[in-house]
Protein backbone atom coordinates (compact mmCIF):
# COMPACT_ATOMS: atom_id res chain seq x y z
CA UNK A 1 0.00 0.00 0.00
CA UNK A 2 1.26 3.49 -0.87
CA UNK A 3 2.21 5.68 2.09
CA UNK A 4 0.16 8.76 2.90
CA UNK A 5 1.75 11.90 4.33
CA UNK A 6 2.07 13.54 7.71
CA UNK A 7 -1.18 15.49 7.30
CA UNK A 8 -3.09 12.35 8.24
CA UNK A 9 -1.27 12.18 11.59
CA UNK A 10 -2.50 15.58 12.79
CA UNK A 11 -5.26 14.21 15.04
CA UNK A 12 -3.12 11.44 16.54
CA UNK A 13 -0.27 13.84 17.29
CA UNK A 14 -2.64 16.25 19.03
CA UNK A 15 -3.21 13.46 21.56
CA UNK A 16 0.38 13.87 22.78
CA UNK A 17 1.38 17.41 21.71
CA UNK A 18 -0.26 20.63 22.92
CA UNK A 19 0.58 22.29 19.58
CA UNK A 20 -0.31 21.49 15.99
CA UNK A 21 3.02 19.95 14.90
CA UNK A 22 2.34 18.80 11.32
CA UNK A 23 2.85 22.42 10.20
CA UNK A 24 6.23 22.55 12.00
CA UNK A 25 9.55 22.39 10.17
CA UNK A 26 11.78 19.55 11.29
CA UNK A 27 15.23 18.11 10.51
CA UNK A 28 15.90 14.47 9.72
CA UNK A 29 18.70 13.17 11.94
CA UNK A 30 19.59 10.63 9.25
CA UNK A 31 20.23 12.79 6.18
CA UNK A 32 19.82 16.35 7.45
CA UNK A 33 16.89 17.15 5.16
CA UNK A 34 14.58 19.88 6.47
CA UNK A 35 10.86 19.70 5.71
CA UNK A 36 7.44 20.17 7.22
CA UNK A 37 6.36 17.19 9.32
CA UNK A 38 3.24 17.09 7.09
CA UNK A 39 5.53 16.22 4.16
CA UNK A 40 6.91 13.06 5.79
CA UNK A 41 5.72 9.69 4.51
CA UNK A 42 3.08 8.33 6.86
CA UNK A 43 2.45 4.65 7.51
CA UNK A 44 -0.73 4.15 9.49
CA UNK A 45 -1.20 0.43 8.85
CA UNK A 46 1.59 -0.56 11.22
CA UNK A 47 0.62 -1.28 14.86
CA UNK A 48 1.28 2.40 15.38
CA UNK A 49 1.99 5.50 13.35
CA UNK A 50 5.36 5.76 11.62
CA UNK A 51 6.51 8.99 9.92
CA UNK A 52 9.49 8.55 7.60
CA UNK A 53 11.75 11.15 5.97
CA UNK A 54 10.61 11.74 2.37
CA UNK A 55 14.26 12.13 1.32
CA UNK A 56 15.99 9.13 2.95
CA UNK A 57 13.20 6.99 4.50
CA UNK A 58 14.67 7.29 8.01
CA UNK A 59 11.99 6.78 10.70
CA UNK A 60 11.45 10.26 12.15
CA UNK A 61 8.66 9.59 14.60
CA UNK A 62 6.83 6.54 15.94
CA UNK A 63 3.62 6.70 17.97
CA UNK A 64 1.91 3.66 19.44
CA UNK A 65 -1.32 4.14 21.35
CA UNK A 66 -3.09 1.84 23.74
CA UNK A 67 -5.81 2.27 26.32
CA UNK A 68 -4.61 4.99 28.68
CA UNK A 69 -1.02 5.01 27.36
CA UNK A 70 1.03 6.14 24.39
CA UNK A 71 4.64 5.47 23.37
CA UNK A 72 6.31 8.28 21.42
CA UNK A 73 9.69 7.79 19.74
CA UNK A 74 11.41 10.75 18.06
CA UNK A 75 14.93 9.39 17.69
CA UNK A 76 15.02 10.18 13.96
CA UNK A 77 14.42 13.90 14.46
CA UNK A 78 17.22 16.37 15.23
CA UNK A 79 14.72 19.11 16.01
CA UNK A 80 11.21 20.42 15.47
CA UNK A 81 10.68 24.16 15.05
CA UNK A 82 7.67 25.17 17.14
CA UNK A 83 5.97 28.54 16.69
CA UNK A 84 5.60 30.08 20.15
CA UNK B 1 5.10 37.15 31.07
CA UNK B 2 6.92 34.87 28.69
CA UNK B 3 5.27 31.84 30.27
CA UNK B 4 1.82 33.25 29.63
CA UNK B 5 2.72 34.04 26.01
CA UNK B 6 3.78 30.46 25.43
CA UNK B 7 0.67 29.12 27.10
CA UNK B 8 -1.38 31.33 24.80
CA UNK B 9 -0.14 29.28 21.85
CA UNK B 10 -1.16 25.98 23.35
CA UNK B 11 -4.35 24.54 21.96
CA UNK B 12 -7.10 22.77 23.84
CA UNK B 13 -6.95 18.99 23.56
CA UNK B 14 -8.96 17.69 20.62
CA UNK B 15 -12.12 16.22 22.07
CA UNK B 16 -14.27 13.63 20.34
CA UNK B 17 -17.63 15.28 19.65
CA UNK B 18 -20.97 13.91 18.59
CA UNK B 19 -21.95 14.83 15.03
CA UNK B 20 -25.57 14.63 13.89
CA UNK B 21 -26.38 14.28 10.19
CA UNK B 22 -28.53 17.30 9.27
CA UNK B 23 -28.73 16.67 5.53
CA UNK B 24 -27.31 14.41 2.84
CA UNK B 25 -26.48 15.33 -0.78
CA UNK B 26 -25.68 12.79 -3.46
CA UNK B 27 -22.74 14.15 -5.49
CA UNK B 28 -22.13 11.13 -7.74
CA UNK B 29 -23.23 7.48 -7.47
CA UNK B 30 -20.12 6.83 -5.31
CA UNK B 31 -19.79 10.11 -3.45
CA UNK B 32 -21.98 12.01 -1.07
CA UNK B 33 -21.81 15.09 1.12
CA UNK B 34 -22.88 14.97 4.77
CA UNK B 35 -24.02 18.24 6.32
CA UNK B 36 -23.40 17.96 10.06
CA UNK B 37 -24.52 19.56 13.29
CA UNK B 38 -21.69 19.43 15.83
CA UNK B 39 -22.18 20.88 19.29
CA UNK B 40 -19.52 23.49 20.04
CA UNK B 41 -17.77 23.12 16.66
CA UNK B 42 -14.93 25.67 16.49
CA UNK B 43 -14.43 27.61 13.27
CA UNK B 44 -12.22 25.64 10.89
CA UNK B 45 -9.81 26.85 8.20
CA UNK B 46 -10.03 25.90 4.52
CA UNK B 47 -7.99 22.75 3.86
CA UNK B 48 -8.30 21.25 7.35
CA UNK B 49 -9.73 17.80 8.04
CA UNK B 50 -11.48 15.85 10.78
CA UNK B 51 -10.99 12.37 12.19
CA UNK B 52 -14.07 10.16 12.28
CA UNK B 53 -14.38 7.29 14.76
CA UNK B 54 -16.89 4.47 14.42
CA UNK B 55 -17.36 1.99 17.25
CA UNK B 56 -18.84 -1.47 16.69
CA UNK B 57 -21.06 -3.20 19.25
CA UNK B 58 -18.12 -5.36 20.33
CA UNK B 59 -16.02 -2.25 21.02
CA UNK B 60 -13.89 -2.44 17.85
CA UNK B 61 -13.06 1.05 16.62
CA UNK B 62 -12.08 2.35 13.20
CA UNK B 63 -10.73 5.87 12.57
CA UNK B 64 -10.44 7.71 9.27
CA UNK B 65 -9.62 11.27 8.21
CA UNK B 66 -11.89 13.31 5.92
CA UNK B 67 -11.34 16.80 4.56
CA UNK B 68 -13.78 19.56 5.39
CA UNK B 69 -15.71 20.56 2.25
CA UNK B 70 -17.36 23.75 3.51
CA UNK B 71 -15.99 27.26 3.98
CA UNK B 72 -15.08 28.57 7.43
CA UNK B 73 -18.17 29.79 9.23
CA UNK B 74 -20.54 27.64 7.18
CA UNK B 75 -22.10 24.43 8.58
CA UNK B 76 -19.59 21.58 8.66
CA UNK B 77 -19.75 19.50 5.48
CA UNK B 78 -17.77 16.35 4.68
CA UNK B 79 -17.71 14.81 1.22
CA UNK B 80 -17.00 11.08 1.32
CA UNK B 81 -16.11 8.72 -1.52
CA UNK B 82 -17.02 5.06 -1.29
CA UNK B 83 -13.95 2.81 -0.96
CA UNK B 84 -14.79 -0.77 -1.98
CA UNK B 85 -14.22 -3.10 0.99
CA UNK B 86 -13.60 -0.08 3.20
CA UNK B 87 -14.40 -0.21 6.91
CA UNK B 88 -15.81 3.28 7.30
CA UNK B 89 -16.81 4.82 3.95
CA UNK B 90 -19.53 2.23 3.05
CA UNK B 91 -21.30 3.16 6.26
CA UNK B 92 -20.93 6.90 5.64
CA UNK B 93 -21.94 6.73 1.97
CA UNK B 94 -24.57 4.00 1.89
CA UNK B 95 -26.13 3.69 5.34
CA UNK B 96 -25.97 6.90 7.33
CA UNK B 97 -29.22 8.90 7.25
CA UNK B 98 -30.51 12.25 8.48
CA UNK B 99 -30.66 12.23 12.30
CA UNK B 100 -27.95 9.56 12.70
CA UNK B 101 -24.97 10.33 14.93
CA UNK B 102 -21.27 9.43 14.99
CA UNK B 103 -18.06 10.72 16.63
CA UNK B 104 -15.58 13.14 15.13
CA UNK B 105 -12.76 15.41 16.27
CA UNK B 106 -11.19 18.46 14.70
CA UNK B 107 -10.53 20.72 12.98
CA UNK B 108 -7.07 19.23 12.33
CA UNK B 109 -4.00 20.40 10.45
CA UNK B 110 -2.05 23.62 9.91
CA UNK B 111 0.05 22.83 6.83
CA UNK B 112 -2.47 22.21 4.05
CA UNK B 113 -4.41 25.38 4.84
CA UNK B 114 -5.20 28.53 2.92
CA UNK B 115 -6.60 31.80 4.25
CA UNK B 116 -7.25 35.02 2.32
CA UNK B 117 -4.39 36.66 4.23
CA UNK B 118 -1.94 34.24 2.59
CA UNK B 119 -2.65 35.91 -0.75
CA UNK B 120 -2.83 34.51 -4.26
CA UNK B 121 -3.11 33.72 -7.05
CA UNK B 122 -4.30 30.25 -6.09
CA UNK B 123 -3.44 27.24 -8.21
CA UNK B 124 -5.41 24.22 -7.00
CA UNK B 125 -4.74 20.78 -8.48
CA UNK B 126 -7.01 17.85 -7.60
CA UNK B 127 -7.14 14.16 -8.40
CA UNK B 128 -10.52 12.52 -7.75
CA UNK B 129 -11.94 13.28 -4.31
CA UNK B 130 -8.83 15.39 -3.63
CA UNK B 131 -11.07 18.22 -4.83
CA UNK B 132 -12.83 18.34 -1.44
CA UNK B 133 -10.43 20.55 0.58
CA UNK B 134 -9.76 22.63 -2.54
CA UNK B 135 -13.48 23.36 -2.85
CA UNK B 136 -13.36 24.75 0.70
CA UNK B 137 -10.52 27.05 -0.44
CA UNK B 138 -12.47 28.17 -3.53
CA UNK B 139 -15.44 29.01 -1.31
CA UNK B 140 -13.15 30.97 1.04
CA UNK B 141 -11.52 32.99 -1.73
CA UNK B 142 -12.46 36.67 -2.02
CA UNK B 143 -13.41 37.63 -5.59
CA UNK B 144 -10.22 39.67 -6.05
CA UNK B 145 -7.95 36.64 -5.61
CA UNK B 146 -7.45 34.92 -8.97
CA UNK B 147 -7.78 31.14 -8.78
CA UNK B 148 -7.57 28.18 -11.10
CA UNK B 149 -8.68 24.65 -10.27
CA UNK B 150 -7.24 21.85 -12.41
CA UNK B 151 -9.26 18.73 -11.65
CA UNK B 152 -8.53 15.23 -12.92
CA UNK B 153 -11.32 12.61 -12.83
CA UNK B 154 -12.00 9.35 -14.61
CA UNK B 155 -15.29 10.26 -16.28
CA UNK B 156 -17.65 13.22 -16.40
CA UNK B 157 -20.01 11.32 -14.11
CA UNK B 158 -17.30 11.27 -11.42
CA UNK B 159 -17.06 15.07 -11.19
CA UNK B 160 -17.93 16.12 -7.62
CA UNK B 161 -19.65 19.53 -7.15
CA UNK B 162 -20.25 19.62 -10.92
CA UNK B 163 -22.89 22.38 -11.01
CA UNK B 164 -20.96 24.57 -8.60
CA UNK B 165 -17.71 24.14 -10.56
CA UNK B 166 -19.40 24.70 -13.92
CA UNK B 167 -20.63 28.05 -12.64
CA UNK B 168 -17.00 29.11 -12.10
CA UNK B 169 -16.42 28.94 -15.85
CA UNK B 170 -12.82 29.30 -17.00
CA UNK B 171 -11.47 29.18 -13.44
CA UNK B 172 -12.06 25.41 -13.47
CA UNK B 173 -10.38 23.03 -15.90
CA UNK B 174 -11.66 19.45 -15.71
CA UNK B 175 -9.74 16.73 -17.52
CA UNK B 176 -11.14 13.22 -18.02
CA UNK B 177 -8.69 10.32 -17.82
CA UNK B 178 -10.98 7.46 -18.88
CA UNK B 179 -13.32 8.94 -21.48
CA UNK B 180 -13.58 11.50 -24.25
CA UNK B 181 -16.35 14.09 -24.27
CA UNK B 182 -17.07 16.92 -26.62
CA UNK B 183 -15.96 20.29 -25.17
CA UNK B 184 -14.15 18.54 -22.29
CA UNK B 185 -10.44 17.95 -21.98
CA UNK B 186 -9.11 14.44 -21.70
CA UNK B 187 -5.84 12.96 -20.48
CA UNK B 188 -3.79 13.26 -17.34
CA UNK B 189 -2.60 16.47 -15.70
CA UNK B 190 1.00 17.04 -16.79
CA UNK B 191 3.50 19.88 -17.16
CA UNK B 192 2.11 20.76 -20.58
CA UNK B 193 -1.45 21.22 -19.30
CA UNK B 194 -0.24 23.17 -16.25
CA UNK B 195 1.84 25.45 -18.46
CA UNK B 196 -1.23 26.12 -20.59
CA UNK B 197 -3.89 26.70 -17.92
CA UNK B 198 -2.00 27.29 -14.65
CA UNK B 199 -0.26 30.42 -13.39
CA UNK B 200 3.43 30.59 -14.30
CA UNK B 201 6.26 30.75 -11.74
CA UNK B 202 6.56 34.49 -12.45
CA UNK B 203 3.10 35.02 -10.95
CA UNK B 204 4.23 33.18 -7.80
CA UNK B 205 0.95 31.33 -7.17
CA UNK B 206 0.20 29.53 -3.93
CA UNK B 207 -0.19 25.92 -5.05
CA UNK B 208 -2.20 23.18 -3.34
CA UNK B 209 -2.17 19.61 -4.67
CA UNK B 210 -4.47 16.92 -3.26
CA UNK B 211 -5.11 13.41 -4.54
CA UNK B 212 -3.88 9.83 -4.40
CA UNK B 213 -0.17 9.46 -3.59
CA UNK B 214 0.92 8.65 -7.16
CA UNK B 215 -1.03 11.64 -8.51
CA UNK B 216 0.54 14.03 -6.00
CA UNK B 217 4.07 12.75 -6.75
CA UNK B 218 3.57 13.21 -10.51
CA UNK B 219 2.16 16.74 -10.12
CA UNK B 220 4.92 17.77 -7.70
CA UNK B 221 7.53 16.71 -10.28
CA UNK B 222 5.72 18.57 -13.06
CA UNK B 223 5.59 21.75 -10.95
CA UNK B 224 9.33 21.58 -10.26
CA UNK B 225 9.93 21.03 -13.98
CA UNK B 226 7.94 24.21 -14.69
CA UNK B 227 10.12 26.16 -12.27
CA UNK B 228 7.71 26.67 -9.37
CA UNK B 229 9.39 27.22 -6.01
CA UNK B 230 8.95 24.12 -3.81
CA UNK B 231 8.10 26.26 -0.76
CA UNK B 232 4.98 27.58 -2.52
CA UNK B 233 3.66 24.05 -3.10
CA UNK B 234 1.60 22.31 -0.41
CA UNK B 235 0.58 18.69 -0.86
CA UNK B 236 -1.86 16.27 0.72
CA UNK B 237 -1.98 12.58 -0.16
CA UNK B 238 -4.94 10.38 0.57
CA UNK B 239 -5.80 6.78 0.06
CA UNK B 240 -7.54 3.81 1.59
CA UNK B 241 -5.92 2.69 4.84
CA UNK B 242 -6.39 -0.27 7.12
CA UNK B 243 -6.09 1.87 10.20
Amino acid sequence: MEPLDGNVAGGMLREVFALEVTAARCRCDGCGAEAFLAEARAYVDAPGLVLRCASCDNALLVLVRAEGRAWLGVRGLTWIELRT
Amino acid sequence: MAGAAVLGRLEAPLAWRVATVAAVREETPRVRTLVLDVDGWPRHRAGQHVDIRLTAEDGYQAERSYSVASAPGDPLELTVELVEDGEVSPYLVEELDVGDVFELRGPIGGYFVWEPGHGGPLLLIAGGSGVVPLRAMLRTRPSDVPARLVYSVRTLGDVIYRDELDRLGGDVVVTLTREQRESRRSGRVDAELLREVGFGPGEAPRIFVCGPTSFVEAIASALVELGHAPERVRTERFGPTGR
